[in-house]
């Protein structure tokens, strides 16, 4: 018999924002408050599993055509050149530097390059989150 | 005169949310089957957290003087999703089979699911 899944359906469509913007806040809240790369991470993996669970795997596929073993690369390839980055201004590896600028918009800005590294962080865990669950998941199929 | 006001809202508002808590505890313990068990612990366990944590949204805001937008949004996306999620665990035990108390006297569903099944098998059968 086919189920008639309307309701969490719906449901997802309205909560998966909810939650991907949270992940957000927390992944560029993690300077000054708890939060950071790691739980941003696992909070966006865990809007897509939502997701996977209300529709089925091809339709996520053909939405979001994401090789989350490519991601995992992208990740390390971010930690590991913001930590080489500093090799090239002779100080030692994975020192970062940070300054406030000028944005056009947003106005005064203090960057830093931690949050690159952090981006790193949140795109490994994403990518291997997925992996694990995608290969777990495709077995039934 | 409104810290006050509030001090006294936030601590009934508390009392209350903890008392319903407690009720949908009970409600677990005591109703005879899933599907009254689960109509107690989502409804008021939905009411009382989301009470308690408008109080700790309004003494924040009152007494600390933070405006802290995640409270909000936990408040919102609990009042979405914990029926879902109840809706959801009562049509998988339905589907799985799980007997209605002996007491019950109607079951709607029955009669739908049944109608629905019959011109299935009709076409399996072709």
């Amino acid at each position: 018999m086919k189920t008639n899944d309307i309701i969490l359906q719906a449901c997802t469509k309205i909560v998966l924002f909810i939650i991907i913007l949270f992940s957000v806040h927390m992944f560029f809240a993690g300077h000054y408050e708890p939060g950071g790369g790691f739980i941003g991470g696992l909070m966006t993996s865990g809007a897509l599993v939502l997701l996977m669970l209300a529709f089925d795997m091809r339709t996520i596929k053909k939405i979001l055509p994401i090789d989350y073993k490519i991601l995992t690369a992208i990740g390390l390839l971010f930690a590991v050149g913001t930590a080489a980055g500093a090799l090239f201004f002779n100080v030692p590896f994975l020192t970062h530097a940070f300054g406030h600028v000028d944005l056009p918009i947003l106005g005064d800005t203090s960057l830093h390059t931690a949050t690159l590294f952090d981006l790193g962080v949140y795109f490994v865990v994403i990518g291997v989150t997925m992996t694990i669950i995608q290969t777990i998941g495709e077995d039934g199929e | 005169m409104i810290e006050e006001i509030v001090r006294v809202v936030v601590v009934i508002l508390i009392i209350v949310g903890a008392f319903l808590n407690l009720v949908s505890a009970v409600g677990v313990l005591r109703l005879p089957d899933v599907y009254t068990r689960n109509h107690a612990a989502s409804k008021a366990a939905t009411l009382g957290i989301v009470s308690i944590l408008l109080a700790t949204f309004l003494y924040y805001y009152v007494e600390v003087g933070h405006f802290n937008a995640r409270l909000i949004l936990a408040m919102v996306f609990l009042f979405i999703t914990s029926p879902v999620a109840g809706h959801l665990i009562n049509r998988a035990a339905y589907n799985s089979g799980v007997k209605l108390w002996d007491k019950s006297v109607q079951d709607d569903l029955k009669k739908e699911m049944q109608q629905n099944s019959k011109p299935k098998r009709m076409k399996l059968s072709k």
